[in-house]
Formats: structure tokens, sequence, C-alpha cells
């Protein structure tokens, strides 16, 4: 393949969320001029920055299907592909507990459904072992996963995204396809606001928008029900009242895995997602809402009476791109195709949960696709390797020491609640895909993450980007373009009483 | 290891009022630690007026108030350390400090914590809706226009009827924003009353009692806030529900002490206050460990703060040269209609100024300090309000032959 002027590609992905990222980074392998096209202002705003952050050993999933498959993939492949690209992962284990006995017989059935989908060792454990475990958790039986791993999801996607910039691939950034054409050479042309672009393959990574891109293309035949989770962060001193994640006993017809409690590698806990359909012309509808917000605090004391409310920090809600209708429920495979009528289009349709896990075997699967075809050459200079930020707070105090004394922005203590320095903070301001807003700047650096959500944090921030980047009052933006923090400068007139 | 006789962790109101009262008592080796760039603390934000009426007989700004203790700092050459964040403290008083110059480990004599409080955000309280821009708790507003002269909005509804709330919402309609109302969900205010009269009345701000925000709406800055009443029990009456377009939604929902270092040193906290539990020293459960101004209990007029800090400067000085020996040990207990009291437990039976707060607004109405049945001390207000922090002093005469010790509102 050998497209070089500025706007020509051998291969675009839309979207990039974590299977987006994920296959640009596995495609860089090759010697294959690649773009990614991203609508919002950084990479994993979709749902891969508002998910559980779980990585499934994948007993959820139907012998069989694809999902399956790559759920059970991606968890053995996770290690060294953190190990990689320094991203944080955890494998804490995972409980499912059954609230009484009429539940055990769920347990047995998930046991046998892992187990004939390869997931090692998985065990029920009765009620004493689960308190040996799990001292406040309350449950008849359980069935322990030690294989259920945790990732930070949205560190793992810029890990991904990063990884592939430094291969060769170019990121596009606040950049929508609006319209897609094919010619008659075989080529696609994309249309967004200010550019066009060309290509031979097209990957529709799109996530909860997939179907639309399909229609962009001329195919029909997909359809996407936006399904809804929400969820509650709790401070991190909640984290010492559980050491695995606890779930509940999925009911399949549901399509979810019911209200969780989940630890994040950086110590909170997550409650959620609960699981309503919405409206399909309002897929970036992520409020959450006072009905569900209240009903997830109870369904998690039903496991872990400790919880309440003093815990909580924030909360969030992520989309679903679920392929059953809310008639339906459950769920349905996921579609990884190149259609007949579209040559050399890839579609991704409904990568919905345990889409986190499986992105990376998905990505080797769409790789094979395409090298099927054109017999890729290998890429000479791949480099799969990638530092993240070094975390001071993490840090033993000898080391701390020596971080300071070889870098003095490394004293200075930038967010109170997670430690997060001047030196951590210039790292993530400095960020190679030159995400500029307030929240990549806390994604890669955890500062306003904590439990004062940036009280002490975001004025300090702001005066370094005014120092360090002379920002102006309409610079500082909290999640891409429009999202104006500030509405002016201060009026010089009145004096204050 | 750098050896100290006290420690003062927080160069704000109390921490600098403490550290004066510490070299007053003639205590010479004294270090501040402060995190930021410059001493004084919130007050440096607080740009209005009206601090100093106890202290001084005089209203001051904020800014002049904290100044009237740093010249005092600097007059008496008192220690401070600026930049410089403490991250860890031990039981055995040993603190952790890092800044330009490399990580350094004190060990102290004595402690004084005086880190002041954080905001509650939008988070802690569970507002619905989406999570675009153009949310600020009123302190970090309070910062952007005060300090770094930027505006933060428009059309604003604040939420919280607290005394930055309501300090805020003046100081925006000054600045030419238009401030559609505030909404307090208790049947009462809880800011002061002064504030009440000076910064909403006085500008024609409505405030909407029974009353919050259900949701939230916008992707990017804020697009409008759906405000509705609630029932006597805080239950949201839907029918109520009315949306307000705005681009900015104010949060004074309350404050926090900030008490994440006292846990690491195992001191144990009262969940009344969200502050160590004290003696009336202000001594914390960890000899030598003591606490005062907002880290301790939330105050609302800074006087008692440095009032608070002078006293407990007495029980370090005593701390320090042995002379502070138990006499006894007496748990307070709070009766009937008070939120909180503060010392938790007396063991010197010296002269003692508890602090304390009424749940909710009341007229004619007595404090009264009992043992058992007797009555020790009795007290009345025309009037009582959560918002308004109480002080009544015992002497040491009144609490010398006393085994238990219970106050009550009547
Ligand atoms: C509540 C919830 C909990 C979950 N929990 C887990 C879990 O614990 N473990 C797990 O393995 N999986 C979990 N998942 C699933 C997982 O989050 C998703 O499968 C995964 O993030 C999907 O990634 P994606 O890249 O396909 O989609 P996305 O991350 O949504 O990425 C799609 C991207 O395409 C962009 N885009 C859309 N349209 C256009 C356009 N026209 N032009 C340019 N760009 C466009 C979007 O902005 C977005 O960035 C969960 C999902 C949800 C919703
Ligand atoms: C926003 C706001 C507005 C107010 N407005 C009024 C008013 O109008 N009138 C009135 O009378 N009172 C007002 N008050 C009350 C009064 O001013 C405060 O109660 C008083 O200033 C508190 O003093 P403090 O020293 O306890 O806390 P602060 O002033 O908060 O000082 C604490 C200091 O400790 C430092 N610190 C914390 N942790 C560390 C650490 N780990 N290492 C190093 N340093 C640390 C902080 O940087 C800060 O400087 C207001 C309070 C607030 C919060």
């Amino acid at each position: 393949m050998n497209k070089n002027t500025e706007n020509q590609f051998d291969a675009i992905i839309v979207g990039a969320g974590v299977v987006g990222c994920s296959i640009a980074r596995e495609l860089s392998r090759f010697k294959v001029r690649i773009a990614v096209l991203e609508k919002e202002s950084d990479v994993g705003w979709g749902s891969s920055c508002r998910n559980s952050g779980v990585i499934h050993a994948g007993f959820n999933n139907q012998p069989g299907t694809l999902m399956a498959k790559y759920c059970e993939e991606g968890n053995q492949l996770f290690h060294s592909i953190a190990q990689e690209l320094d991203v944080l992962f955890k494998k804490t284990g995972k409980l499912v507990v059954a609230k009484n006995n009429s539940e055990i017989a769920g347990l047995k059935k998930l046991k046998k459904q892992g187990e004939r989908n390869g997931v090692k060792n998985l065990d029920i454990i009765d009620e004493q072992e689960i308190r040996k475990l799990e001292p406040n958790v309350r449950g008849v039986a359980a069935l322990l996963s030690p294989e259920t791993a945790i990732t930070s999801p949205y560190l793992y996607t810029i890990a991904l995204a990063e990884n592939a910039l430094k291969n060769g691939v170019h990121f596009y950034l606040n950049t929508e396809v609006e319209n897609i054409e094919k010619k008659s050479s075989g080529e696609f042309v994309l249309k967004t606001q200010n550019k066009q672009f060309i290509t031979d393959y097209l990957i529709n990574s799109t996530g909860v928008y997939c179907d639309k891109i399909a229609r962009m293309a001329g195919i029909d035949r997909y359809r996407i029900y936006p399904c809804r989770g929400e969820y509650y962060v709790l401070d991190k001193n909640a984290s010492s009242l559980m050491n695995h994640l606890i779930y509940p006993v999925p009911h399949i017809e549901e399509g979810g895995l019911g209200i969780h409690l989940t630890p994040t590698v950086d110590g909170n806990v997550l409650i959620g997602p609960s699981n309503e359909y919405i409206d399909t012309n309002k897929r970036n509808n992520y409020a959450v809402t006072m009905e569900v917000l209240s009903k997830l605090c109870k369904e998690a004391q039903k496991f872990l009476p400790a919880i309440s409310p003093k815990y909580f920090i924030r909360n969030y809600a992520g989309i679903r791109s679920k392929q059953t209708p809310p008639s339906q429920g459950g769920y349905r495979d996921y579609v990884i195709e190149e259609s007949e009528e579209v040559p050399n289009m890839i579609n991704l349709i409904g990568i919905e949960s345990p889409g986190l896990t499986a992105a990376y075997p998905i990505a080797k699967e769409v790789v094979a696709m395409i090298d099927k075809k054109e017999k890729l050459s290998t890429n000479p200079d791949f480099n799969p390797y990638r530092k993240g930020i070094l975390r001071f707070e993490e840090q033993d105090e000898e080391t701390k020491r020596k971080l300071v004394e070889q870098d003095p922005d490394y004293g200075e203590v930038i967010c109170r609640c997670e430690q997060v320095t001047k030196r951590e903070i210039l790292q993530a301001i400095d960020n190679p895909l030159g995400a500029r807003s307030l929240i990549s700047i806390k994604y890669r650096s955890r500062a306003m993450m904590g439990r004062c959500q940036g009280g002490y944090c975001q004025t300090r921030i702001m005066e370094l980007l005014k120092e360090k980047y002379n920002y102006k009052w309409d610079d500082f933006l909290l999640r891409g373009s429009e999202s104006y923090m500030l509405t002016g400068n201060r009026s010089n007139g009145e004096p204050a009483l | 290891m750098i050896n100290k006789d006290v420690v003062i962790i927080g160069g704000g109101a109390a921490g600098l009022a403490a550290a004066v009262a510490c070299r007053d008592k003639g205590i010479e080796d004294i270090l501040i630690i402060e995190r930021e760039s410059a001493l004084g603390g919130i007050l440096k934000q607080c740009i209005h007026d009206g601090f100093g009426l106890i202290k001084f007989q005089h209203s001051y700004t904020g800014p002049e108030y904290a100044q009237k203790y740093v010249d005092q700092v600097e007059k008496q050459e008192i220690a401070y350390l600026l930049d410089s964040m403490v991250i860890d403290i031990t039981s055995q008083k040993v603190l952790t400090v890092v800044n330009k110059s490399g990580l350094k480990k004190y060990k102290a004599k004595s402690i004084i914590l005086a880190m002041g409080c954080r905001e509650r955000t939008r988070g802690a309280i569970g507002i619905p809706g989406t999570r675009p821009t153009g949310i600020y708790t009123a302190g970090v507003a309070q910062n952007l226009i005060n300090i770094h002269n930027y505006m933060i909005g428009k059309e604003v509804v604040i939420l919280g009827s607290g005394d930055i709330g309501l300090i805020m919402a003046r100081r925006l309609m000054l600045e030419g924003a238009t401030i559609k109302m505030v909404l307090e969900l208790l049947p009462y205010g809880s800011g002061l009353p002064r504030n009440f009269n000076q910064c909403l009345s006085d500008f024609d701000i409505p405030l909407y009692l029974n009353h919050t925000v259900v949701d939230i709406k916008g992707n990017k800055r804020v697009e409008a806030i759906t405000m509705a009443e609630v029932d006597h029990n805080g239950k949201v009456i839907l029918s109520t529900c009315q949306e307000v377009p705005c681009d900015t939604l104010l949060l004074s929902v309350g404050l926090i002490p900030e008490n994440e270092l006292s846990k690491m040193a195992g001191i144990q906290l009262d969940s009344l206050t969200g502050g160590a539990l004290v003696d009336e020293y202000g001594q914390s459960t960890v000899k030598g460990i003591f606490a005062c101004g907002n880290v301790l209990q939330v105050h609302d007029i800074v006087d008692n703060v440095s009032l608070e800090a002078e006293h407990i400067a007495c029980g370090v000085e005593k701390y320090l040269s042995s002379f502070l020996k138990p006499k006894n040990d007496i748990a307070i207990e709070i009766g009937e209609g008070l939120r909180y009291v503060l010392p938790q437990r007396i063991q010197y039976l010296d002269d003692t100024v508890f602090s304390f707060r009424v749940k909710k607004p009341g007229k004619k109405k007595q404090i009264v300090f009992k043992n058992d049945n007797r009555i020790i001390k009795e007290k009345s207000f025309i009037r009582v309000n959560p918002a308004e922090m109480i002080r009544i002093k015992l002497t040491s005469s009144e609490l010398s032959d006393i085994k238990h010790l219970k106050v009550e509102l009547n």
C-alpha cells in the first residue's frame, strides 16, 4: 500500500474509542498509512471512558459467540499489553454473589458456561468462605473468578492511541465524519467540516453511532438501541470495604450484569451501572437521573450494607450500543464484517460489554481481514512500548525524595486529594495527542478526580495554563469546543464592596 | 529529621492566630507550613468586609484581617514555609513535607492542625443531569473572580444559602451577572442573617426555601436547570418541577473539615463535626496533636477562629511544659436540639469555652448545662439559628465537682 498525499490513506478508522485505538495500534505493525478520525477533542470520550473498567474473565457470554471468544482471549492477552503500554492492571478477582438459595442455580450455570468458554479457576464458595474473603459482604454462596481484573479504561485507550501515534498513525481530533462517498475507483471519500479524506479501507468503530456511519456508506441493515448505565463514584475511603469485584447473579433478559460494586485501579469504588434504553436520537445523552441515582445506593447496600451516601464523590453514565430493541432485551453477538455491498469497509457493530476486554482480539481480527486481502508487509520500526506519566503519589518515600531532587516540579503538589505534582500536570498538558481540555488533563494526571473534584487544584491548573501556554479566558475548555469555563475577564469598573 | 517544638499545618486564620499566641506564651521554636504561596488561607479571597467585629470592633476585609496576623508573624519572626505541602503525619508526630527544595521530615513535640475545610461538591450531593461546564462551588467562583480576575457566568442560579453563596450572589451581581435565584432545600436559610439582608434583599435577589435542583441540562455549557419544591421530608414534589434557563449553577451546599492528614495520624474524628474529637484544649485523641479553625469545626465568623486558636495555644504551652495532666475524663452528652458540641470531652476542668450549633432556628430558647439534674449554667437567647455558632464559657469553679455534663436546648 502506498498512499502519501496528505489526505490520502490506506486505511481510515472512524472513532477513537478503545476499539478504534486498538485497531490503529495493531495495524501500525504493518506498513500501512493510517488515520484515525474522532469527532471529540480527545480519544476515548465515548463509551470507553464511561464503563466499569473490568477485564472480564468470560463466563457471562454464551458459548460459541464472538463475545465469549474475544472476551476470554482479551482477558488472557491483557497482562502483556498492559505491560507494553504501561497501563495499570490489577487482577483483583470477582465474586458473583447469590443473595439467597434460589440464586445458587444461577451460579452453577455461570460456572459451567465459563468453563465451556475456557475460563480458568472458577470456583463456587459458601457463606463462610465469602466472609473470609469479604467480611463486609452478605450472601449465601458465590462464584469466585480469580481471572477477572480491572484497568483504567481511559488510560488504556490513551495508551493505545499514543503508541499508535508513535508508530506513525495520524490522529485527527475534532473531526466528525459527516458524509461518505464510494468512488468508482473503489476509494472512499470522507467529508468532515474542514477537510476531505480519501482511503482504500474504511473501518467503522464508532460505538453507539456505528449504524449511522454504516448508513452513510449505504448499508442500512444495522440498528443500534442506545441503553444507558448510570454510576456513582465513591471516595477512596470506601475501598477498604471490599477486595474483589462484587456482582449480583445476572438476569440475562435485562441485558446488563446487574448493579455491581467495582473497585477501580486508583482505589475508588464504582456502583452501577443501571440499565435503561434511551431515545435513539439522543445518543450523547449522558445525563444521570434522580430515579436511578436513588436506586443505585439501595442495590449496592443489599450486598454491602456499609455503603452510604457519605462516600459519594461523583456520578456519570455510559451508553451501551445494543442491537436488541427494548422489547427484546438481552444480548446480540458482535458483528464484525466486511459487507458484500460495500467492499473494503469493515463494520464493527454492537460492541457492547465486554467490549473493553474484547477490543484487542477484535483489532487482531480486523487486521487479519485486511492482511488476508492485501498481504501486508511488516513495519520494521514498530515499537510496542509506551511510557505513561509516572505517578508521584504511588512512589515510595526514597523515590519521591530523588524525584524532587532531580526535578523541583515534583515538589509542587497541585492536586491535594490525589497528590498530583506540577511535573505530572505539565506532562499531561503536553500530551502527544495534543488534547488540551481540562478533562484531557484530568484523565491523564488524575488531578480534579479526587474527593474535592478540583475545588483546590482547578484554579491552579488554569493558572499554569495561563502562565505556560498563554491561555486567554476563552481558551479554557472543559470538554472540547463550546464548553467554555469562563465568560470573560472581570470588568475593571466596580471596586469590590 | 528536623526537630521542632511546634509545627502548625496551615497558614490561614487559625494557623496564624495559633502561631502568634504560642509565641506570646514564650514558645520559641515554631514553624508554620503552608502549601500556598502566601499566608492567609481562605481570607485572601474574601475581599468583602465584615471581618473583625468581635476581635477588633471594626469591620475589615478578609485580606486586611489576615494581614494583621501576618504582620505579627513577621514582627515576631515566626518561621514559616510557603509552597510546602504536608503529605503525611504519624502518631509519633513525624511530618513529611514536600516543596521545590526537596522532601523533608520534621519531628515535632506538638502539632497544631489548621488545614481548614473543603467545599461539598455536586458529586457529593448527587445532583442529577448532564455534566457540562458552568457548575462551580461558591469558593472556587470566589477564587476565580477575586484572585484571577475572570468572570464565570452571566445568568446564575445558586443552590444552597450558605454564607459564601450569598456573598457570591452579591459579588456576581456587582460584576454584571444576573442572579436568577437562590434555592435552599431547608425551610430556613443556612447563612448568617446579615448576609441575607446585605447580599440578597438589598439586591432584590429572590430566595426560594424548600427548593432544590433536580436536573441540569446542556452538553457543553449549562443551558438550564430544573428546580422543584420539596415536602417537609425533603422529598421532591414532582408536580412543581420548573425549568430555569441559565448558564451557571453555583453551589453553596456546605463545607467539610479537611481531615485526611488527621486520619493518617490515627486521630479519631467526630462524625457530627467532621473534625477531630478533642478535649477542652483542642487536643485530639493523639496526645500532643491539637486542632483549631475550620479543620476542627466549620466556623461562620473568623473572629471565633482566632479566639479558638488562641485558646488551644494555652493547651500547647501546658503540654510542652508537661502541665497538661488530666484530672478527670468526662464525655459531654449532647441533649435535645443541638447538632454538636465542642469539646467532646473535658479532662482538666479549667475554664472552658464550649461551642455548638442548634439543629434548627428557634425563638426564646435556653442553653442549659447540667450535671445529672443539677443545672450548672443557663443562658437565654432571643433567637437561635443553626448558621450562628454559639460559644459559652464555663469557669473552673463551675466545673469543679461535676461527674457528668449534658448540654441541651430548651
Ligand atoms: C455502562 C457500561 C459498562 C461497561 N462495562 C464494561 C466492562 O466493565 N468491561 C468491558 O470489557 N466492557 C464494558 N463495557 C463495554 C465497553 O465500554 C465498550 O464495549 C467499549 O468501550 C466500546 O468501545 P468503542 O471503541 O467501540 O466505542 P466508543 O468508546 O464509544 O468509541 C466510539 C468513538 O467514535 C466516535 N464517533 C462517533 N461518531 C463519529 C463520527 N461521525 N466521526 C468521528 N468520530 C465518531 C465517538 O466520539 C467515540 O469516541 C461497558 C459499557 C457500558 C456502556
Ligand atoms: C469561602 C469562605 C468564605 C468565608 N467568608 C466569611 C465571611 O464573610 N466572614 C467571616 O467572618 N468568615 C467567613 N468565612 C469563615 C472564616 O473566614 C474561616 O472560617 C476562616 O478563615 C478559617 O480559617 P482556617 O485557618 O481554619 O482555614 P483556612 O483559611 O482555610 O486555612 C487553612 C490553610 O491551611 C493550608 N493547608 C491545608 N492543608 C495543608 C497541608 N497539608 N499542608 C500545608 N498547608 C495546608 C491551606 O492552604 C490554608 O491556607 C469564610 C470561609 C470560607 C471557606
